[in-house]
């Protein structure tokens, strides 16, 4: 595949960084500037089918967002994955130019984690309301939500957590892992 | 607007989209919201229609109203945990969604099943495929005016979820699998009743075809309806029988088998024109290549463990637990902080009645996901709502939407 | 209940046996719970089992409950049956103020009823937020006998209800 996006052009590769492989799976990455172009090249070597685009939220690293498609080759039965990374307000360019069925997955990328997508014909939110203040998947946010209010569409209030899901948090230690309740100040609707 | 609908030619609805857009944009316009309660919207879906008198001119579709927060969950959840939300994706077929997701987080472990887990999950997704296309089929033929279909295919469903309850004690949460193998082995009897339900299956299916092949409603309603060519269906991501209903034959199960996919002998049933019937037709195939593959599964069904040995990680089995100190200590640390998944990151795409059913795992190491993504393929086929349905009349939606199929607790997740 | 009457003038000994007296309350109550028109609010997987319970097996047409109307206006008990979004929130609640009284509700499944497993941003925890409910079913999902059981109990309840017409009076 490399070689294939050599003949288009040489620096595109040169831009291109080629991660660790792991469990068999191919991921390139690529600074988001180069992106649409290595993607129309891509598609055309035969990557025909996107499978899935993600953005992630890393609080705490910069930049902070990664976004990751996931693109596959039908014709040879190749998986590959692109991420390329963003600031916070950075926008990503959009690649529903490449494949129409990339507009939905930047929306509820937008929708969900807040990385906005240049060049998108109707960046709109697409699972929350239009108007909804917050982007729930990144990681300051809270799973209980937040308290939201827009007469005659919709309003949000704090979900009661107190002895509900179990819930643990990603730590190194065990003893920092192990699920708690919460503390009181949570515990009111 | 008579010469709108006159001069209209079936063939690749994009096209003729196209070719008719500067027809359609005169007159006043009409528009129409339909949904998200509404009974043809197979749940929370909703539609803002613009209309010129009975075409549609332009569609948006909402979708959103079952967003519950699955992927957030997921973050606050140890691996395990999760299992019983991959139910609630697409509830149609909760097997499938269960083993699709243990898949893709054993792929994160590097586990491989031993072969009895295999063959006891190929049989879990396709009953769950049978009893989804099942439904949907029911559904679709309702919409467009047949309801005696939906009694004789829930008749089906019920002997489907007779075996599912035998098998996991529910009807349809089942929660079955977990990281590393199943909750428990199959249950004595199981095996002969998946192979007496699929012996009779067959005929069932021929009566279903002929209730329906020469219906000549329900033929008039979804010939020509609704064409999605290929290269249009692989633009917007379109899988499963939507995908294969306009000619790609695409299939996790023989693209990228997993399971010991390869070792069966079935086919990928594909369309011809790309319409509402072909994706009626495909569907139709595929379950009996799946009462097929049910077939084969169960004579060779082999024995030994069912789940993998990896004491860190997996459930030890109960009345180890209950006897033994070490297993109290791992079960007790598994249940507690999850089993430790490596860092890394991994797609894995299973072929669901629906479509691809993927999940994108990004692990920091540690019980928990770091973030976990679904790829779900009712999203994705809807993606294309707004562009397939102008150019269709009103009440084509209905049969757009029915073969389509979709579910939206995966579609919102 | 009563058969027909015939020869009307003068004491008729046909008549006799075929006269039930009753109160109003309890002729109206009796007509009411026997013929409720469910309107399914099938949000989430829960509606598949409303489904079930409507079809071959459960048949619910024995509790003449069959007339599923998608139609907020021509039924007049509405059984939310699902996760109750916040984004679905505000148009749930349209279609009850929609329907016309007398009307009843369901909340089907933990989801409907307390807002079940998902503890998230985007759940209601519970329609009776928004919605008064006369029966909870619990459950995840719930069985279609689940569903039968709590038409009966609404059946009681309707059953028991006083002052149908003072409640009519006062509502003119
Ligand atoms: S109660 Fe359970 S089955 Fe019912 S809608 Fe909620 S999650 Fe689904």
């Amino acid at each position: 595949m490399s070689e294939a996006a050599a003949d288009s052009s040489a620096d595109l590769v040169a831009a291109v960084k080629i991660l660790p492989e792991f469990r068999g799976e191919t991921s390139w990455e690529v600074p988001k500037e180069r992106l649409v172009e290595l993607m129309t090249a891509l598609k055309k070597e035969g990557m025909t089918y996107l499978v899935d685009i993600t953005a992630v939220d890393n609080q705490g690293e910069d930049p902070r967002f990664e976004v990751v498609y996931e693109l596959c080759d039908l014709s040879s039965r190749k998986h590959l994955r692109v991420k390329t990374r963003a600031a916070e307000g950075e926008p990503v360019p959009s690649v529903c130019s490449v494949w129409k069925g990339a507009d939905w997955h930047e929306r509820e990328a937008w929708d969900m984690v807040g990385v906005k997508f240049s060049g998108h014909p109707d960046l709109r939110r697409i699972l929350m309301w239009d108007g909804y203040p917050h982007h729930p998947l990144r990681k300051d946010f809270p799973l209980e939500g937040l308290p939201t209010e827009m007469p005659d569409i919709a309003f949000t209030a704090k979900a009661p957590l107190e002895g509900g899901p179990f819930v643990t948090s990603p730590a190194p230690f065990s003893h920092e892992r192990e699920p708690r309740a919460h503390p009181a100040e949570e515990r009111s609707l | 607007m008579s010469t709108a609908t006159t001069t209209m030619e079936f063939g690749d609805t994009l096209a003729r989209t196209a070719e008719m857009a500067p027809q359609l944009d005169v007159g006043e316009k009409l528009v129409l919201n339909i949904g998200p309660s509404h009974p043809s919207t197979h749940g929370v879906l909703r539609l803002v229609l613009e209309l010129d008198g009975e075409v549609i001119t332009k569609a948006d579709t909402d979708v959103g109203y079952l967003h519950r927060g699955d992927e957030k969950i997921a973050e606050n959840m140890t691996w395990n945990q999760f299992v019983p939300y991959t139910d609630r994706l697409d509830y149609l077929a909760p097997l499938a969604n269960n083993v699709a997701y243990t898949c893709a987080v054993e792929k994160l472990m590097g586990y491989d099943l031993p072969p009895r887990a295999k063959v006891t999950r190929v049989i879990c997704c396709e009953l769950a495929r049978i009893s989804a296309h099942l439904l949907g089929l029911g559904a679709f033929a309702m919409d467009v005016g047949a309801m005696t279909m939906f009694l004789y295919t829930f008749t089906e469903r019920e002997k489907i979820y007779n075996l599912i309850e035998l098998l996991t004690g529910a009807r349809f949460t089942t929660s079955f699998t977990r990281v590393g193998g199943q909750t428990r082995d199959l249950p004595p009897g199981f095996l002969d009743g998946v192979k007496e339900f699929s012996e009779q299956f067959m005929g069932k299916l021929d009566e279903f075809g002929k209730m329906l092949n020469r219906n000549r409603i329900f033929v008039d309603r979804t010939k020509d309806i609704g064409v999605i060519s290929s290269t249009a269906a692989l633009d917007f991501g379109l899988t499963g029988p939507n995908l294969r209903g306009s000619g790609n034959d695409y299939d996790v199960r023989k693209y990228f088998p997993y399971l010991g996919y390869e070792t069966y002998d079935f086919e990928v049933p594909v369309g011809q024109t790309g319409d509402c019937y072909d994706r009626f037709a495909v569907r139709m195939e595929e379950m009996r290549q799946s009462v097929k593959i049910l077939l084969q599964a169960v004579a060779k069904m082999p024995g030994g463990p069912w789940m993998v040995s990896d004491p860190k990680s997996i459930l030890p089995p109960k009345d180890k637990v209950l006897t033994k100190m070490e297993e109290l200590i791992h079960q007790f640390i598994v249940v507690t902080q999850g089993p430790d998944a490596p860092p890394g990151e991994v797609y894995f795409g299973a072929e669901n009645p629906k479509g691809e059913l993927g999940f994108y795992l990004n692990s920091r190491g540690g019980g928990v996901p770091h973030r976990l993504k679904i790829r779900a393929p009712s999203f994705c086929n809807l993606g294309i709502l707004n562009t397939l349905l102008p150019g269709h009349t009103v009440s084509d939606v209905p049969a757009i939407l029915g073969s389509i199929d979709f579910v939206m607790g995966e579609c919102d997740r | 209940m009563a058969g027909t009457i015939t020869g009307a003038m003068g004491y008729n000994s046909k008549v006799e046996g075929n006269i039930v007296l009753t109160t109003l309350d309890a002729a109206v109550n009796w007509m009411r719970k026997n013929s409720l028109w469910p309107m399914p609010m099938g949000l989430a997987c829960c509606a598949i089992e409303l489904m079930a319970s409507a079809s071959s097996r459960f048949d619910i047409a024995r509790f003449g409950a069959e007339v599923m109307r998608f139609s907020p206006r021509q039924s007049d008990l509405m059984i939310v049956a699902g996760t109750v979004t916040y984004k679905m929130a505000l148009a749930t609640k349209r279609i009850w103020d929609q329907m016309a009284e007398p009307k009843w509700c369901i909340a089907m499944g933990a989801c409907a009823s307390t807002g079940g497993m998902y503890r998230s941003y985007a759940v209601l925890q519970g329609i009776d937020h928004l919605v008064p409910v006369d029966v909870y079913v619990s459950g995840c999902p719930p069985r279609p006998e689940a569903v039968l059981e709590a038409l009966m109990t609404l059946q009681d309840k309707i059953a028991r209800s006083r002052g149908v017409v003072l409640n009519q009076k006062q509502a003119a």
